[in-house]
């Protein structure tokens, strides 16, 4: 953040490698089969996902399970207005939609302690699923509802627009004033409190951004599954994945939570088929409890350290 | 006044059993500070141990002498291994309450699926003192009184350890400030442990009580950790005899709900949860 | 008029008072020290100025104008700033970013990022942390945590700055040090309040002394006042005198 320090030959390299990589994925369809597209559909979902997480959680500290509440709001947004007016207001709907629910639930909620927190963003999932399938049982006397269909590529094409604008939108965050005020909160609420920031306003604010973008990616991915109830939409794995991915791939950068997510989405498409499901959430809670012990910083973290001792760096810093 | 009856009675009993799970919880986060999600698993697998050996011809109410302390002991290791590292790695108490509270997510998806793998999805049950007793006209079966009688019996007499032994006044020192009593030589982590393995225990012992009277599966747990989450807050963070109560108060409440509008009542326990936090965060007894 | 205004200020924390019906003031220009034995209220007293509490019953006013029930984001701004008795640094940060965060929030109207640099790097100068400019917060001795956090607060522009314990842990030539600095500091025009055990340094720099006992204020007077004062001498120097010492 330093500019007098700017390395700009990194500067040129470190936006190259990843645009070039998007580009090679924004073409897939035209070279790749069904199932690539398929693939890197799921794998950008997660990377949208976890990196909207992150942008709050993992700035702040405060951990967030209500990731599966706003993108349940997204696939609720495009089941009921999904016929009446075009796609791309209905994503428009269902970010607006999940950022005042999240303001509200930020207002309320982020006062308190940060275990309380995450405990009250957890029940927020299931208090939602509770009452819309209570509300569509008891009110509506119906069980779900039919989604429209669109087709595998402009799913595709709609979730990078969406990939694109977060990953825009986390880096100048990450970037800005907003975010210094951020990683102060994360660092030392009081402090940052006492220095001039307004401590709750950022964090509502912050928390509400980033579940529009998971909300816009539930609204996408809902045409995918034709057919949802509250049960699919409001699925907890949606709130622990993102948090998984984010801390197995280290939250020091974007690249962090970009490689969680695809390595864990990948291992999903290898396990999540029949009776496999069963291992993968066991190996999933093993590998959560291994990267806590032993990966406090992720893997792009542990990356960083070998490549730090590799290159024996002045000072490395060692971790304890 | 039957269906009154029916309504209050039903909620205590199940409410005993609500108490015996809350206060495990309230040991393991009231002192121990792990928020642990996957508390409800344990109890699963208690039930589930139970069931199996019930099929084998034990009487379900001594398994407990097996499921408890089969419980303590992988409660104990559990929290030797994973948290005791935990704690020493996290800079300050904030961080090891969410990290401890992610690995105890971790937990639950190991113990869960484990859970599934072994035993399926399917729902199990058993038949045991199934024969209804009336009390002003409302009918219970005999083994939901049985096993409420157990755990407030047990809950009772844990209490009593707490408050008379010499292990169970380190326990209590430790709640109150782990700080100072690790100064006054109580060896902080084998503390904090024997309360995760008390608080898995006391998981294990609720779910045998409950395989003889509910039917039971794999998916149980989680449900049953949320209304011990809800209930160590509603007696106040630590307080056992808070949660003893809570379970009860809890009890009624729900039981009151299902019999008005069943879709509701985990919705209920979680407006109960959103009213305890933002009005009262320390509970009806906490200091 | 002065600058900062108590009257009867009071904070309950369960049934005990830990400040109890204190009134005090504060003029322009001033060095304060507020003195008083462990579990005096001082620090309570500095949350309670600083909106990290608020008085019940009781008024701060500053500038003539109410101050409590603000958040204390508003007090920094409006030109209150405080150090920590515990660092509260953020420890992952380069040093002059914890300064630049001071100067990017903490005046009324915040500077822009060139200009935030530009102050923070001639603060860094002022308390004497160039050299350790880039150096994570976390990496520094307890006393140049201290001066960063003092860089820190006036970097968000105060006219008021409080000083709890600065000086607490420092060796001799440190203490030395410190005492100047405040003095400095004084000469920018920045009034100051501090809380301080070592009562080389009180007794040397402070123009005015409060003291606190059991929440109470039992004197207030020039240091020469306080220290010949009867009530001081029985209830505080007798108490403490080992912390004075060190």
């Amino acid at each position: 953040m330093d500019f007098s320090n700017i390395n700009w030959k990194r500067a040129a390299i470190q936006p190259g490698i990843p645009i070039l990589l998007l580009v090679l994925v924004a073409f897939a369809p035209l070279y790749g089969s069904g199932y690539i597209v398929t693939m890197f559909t799921y794998f950008i979902l997660y990377i949208i996902i976890t990196v909207s997480w992150t942008i709050f959680s993992g700035a702040t500290g405060y951990i967030s399970l209500a990731s599966a509440a706003f993108y349940g709001v997204g696939i609720y947004a495009a089941a009921m207005f999904g016929e009446r007016m075009p796609f791309i207001f209905v994503i428009f709907i269902a970010g607006f939609a999940s950022f005042v629910l999240a303001f509200i639930v930020g207002a309320i909620t982020l006062r308190l302690r940060g275990i309380y927190f995450a405990m009250f963003t957890f029940g927020l999932v299931v208090l939602m699923k509770e009452v819309i399938h209570y509300w569509e049982i008891t009110i509506e006397g119906t069980r779900g509802h039919f989604v429209i269909y669109q087709s595998n590529e402009t799913i595709f094409y709609y979730l990078l627009g969406i990939f694109v604008v977060t990953i825009i939108v986390a880096y100048i965050i990450r970037r800005s004033k907003f975010g210094l005020a951020l990683a102060s909160i994360g660092e030392n609420e009081e402090a940052a409190g006492h220095t001039g920031i307004n401590v709750t306003m950022v964090k509502i604010i912050t928390f509400a951004v980033s579940a529009i973008f998971m909300a816009a990616a539930g609204a996408v991915m809902a045409t995918k599954l034709t057919y949802i109830d509250p049960g699919v939409a409001f699925n907890p794995m949606m709130s622990f994945s993102p948090a998984l991915m984010a801390i197995f791939g280290g939250m020091a950068s974007i690249y962090g939570p970009v490689a969680g997510a695809v390595i864990f989405s990948y291992l999903q498409e290898l396990l999540m088929t029949g009776s496999l499901k069963n291992y993968y959430m066991l190996i999933f809670g093993a590998i959560l409890v291994a990267t806590i012990i032993y990966l406090p910083s992720g893997v792009t973290g542990l990356i960083q350290n070998l490549w730090r001792r590799f290159k024996g760096a002045r000072s490395a810093p060692t971790r304890g | 006044m039957e269906q009154f009856l029916n309504i209050f009675l039903g909620g205590l009993l199940i409410g005993g059993i609500y108490s015996l799970v809350s206060m495990g919880l309230s040991l393991q986060y009231g002192v121990a500070k792990v928020l642990n999600i996957a508390h409800g698993e344990f109890l699963m697998i208690g039930a589930f141990v139970t069931y199996w050996l019930q099929q084998s011809g034990v009487e379900p109410l001594l398994t407990v002498v097996i499921v408890g302390p089969t419980m303590f002991i992988i409660g104990f290791i559990l929290y030797r291994t994973v948290f005791t590292s935990i704690r020493l790695r996290s800079a300050h108490p904030g961080i090891y309450e969410s990290n401890s509270l992610l690995a105890a997510f971790g937990i639950y998806f190991i113990v869960m699926n484990i859970g599934i793998l072994i035993w399926g999805t399917t729902p199990h049950s058993y038949t045991y003192l199934n024969q209804s007793i009336s009390v002003g006209g409302a009918l219970f079966t005999q083994n939901r009184i049985v096993a409420a009688a157990f755990a407030v019996v047990i809950g009772i007499a844990f209490y009593l350890f707490l408050t008379n032994t010499r292990t169970g006044k380190a326990i209590r020192a430790a709640a109150q400030d782990p700080a100072t009593a690790g100064l006054m030589g109580v060896n902080i982590d084998f503390v904090l442990a024997l309360c995760f393995g008390f608080g898995a225990a006391m998981a294990g012992v609720a779910g045998s009580l409950i395989s003889i009277c509910y039917s039971l599966s794999t998916a149980m747990g989680l449900g049953y950790t949320v209304i011990a989450i809800v209930v160590v807050t509603l007696g106040g963070l630590g307080s056992i005899p808070g949660s003893f109560i809570g379970g009860f108060i809890l009890g009624v409440i729900g039981s009151a709900v299902s019999f008005w509008e069943p879709g509701l009542t985990v919705a209920s326990y979680y407006v109960i949860f959103i009213v305890l936090l933002l009005v009262r965060p320390k509970g009806i007894m906490g200091r | 008029m002065h600058l900062l205004e108590g009257e009867k200020v009071t904070k309950y924390f369960g049934g005990l008072a830990a400040v109890s019906e204190v009134d005090f003031y504060v003029d322009e220009g001033e060095i304060v020290g507020l003195i008083g034995p462990n579990g005096a209220g001082k620090t309570t007293l500095f949350n309670l100025i600083s909106a990290a509490l608020e008085p019940k019953p009781g008024i701060i006013k500053y500038k003539d104008k109410k101050i409590n029930g603000l958040k204390p984001y508003k007090i920094c701004r409006l030109g209150i700033a405080r150090t920590f008795q515990t660092v509260k640094i953020f420890g992952n940060m380069p040093v002059i970013e914890n300064v630049r965060v001071g100067s990017l929030f903490g005046p009324l109207v915040g500077l822009s990022t060139a200009e935030a640099t530009k102050v923070a790097t001639e603060l860094l100068e002022f308390v004497g942390l160039s050299k350790v400019a880039y150096t994570p917060a976390r990496d520094l001795t307890l006393a140049h945590q201290k001066r960063l956090e003092v860089a820190r607060a006036l970097a968000t522009k105060p006219t008021l700055l409080m000083l709890d314990e600065l000086m607490a842990g420092l060796n001799q030539t440190e203490l030395l040090e410190a005492m100047e600095l405040i003095k400095q500091i004084q000469k920018k025009g920045i009034t100051i309040i501090m809380i301080e055990h070592v009562m080389k340094a009180i007794m040397g720099i402070c123009d005015r002394i409060i003291v606190l006992h059991h929440g109470q204020k039992i004197a207030d007077g020039t240091p020469q006042e306080v220290a010949n004062s009867k009530t001081v001498i029985e209830v505080y120097l007798g108490e403490t005198s080992d912390a004075g010492n060190k």
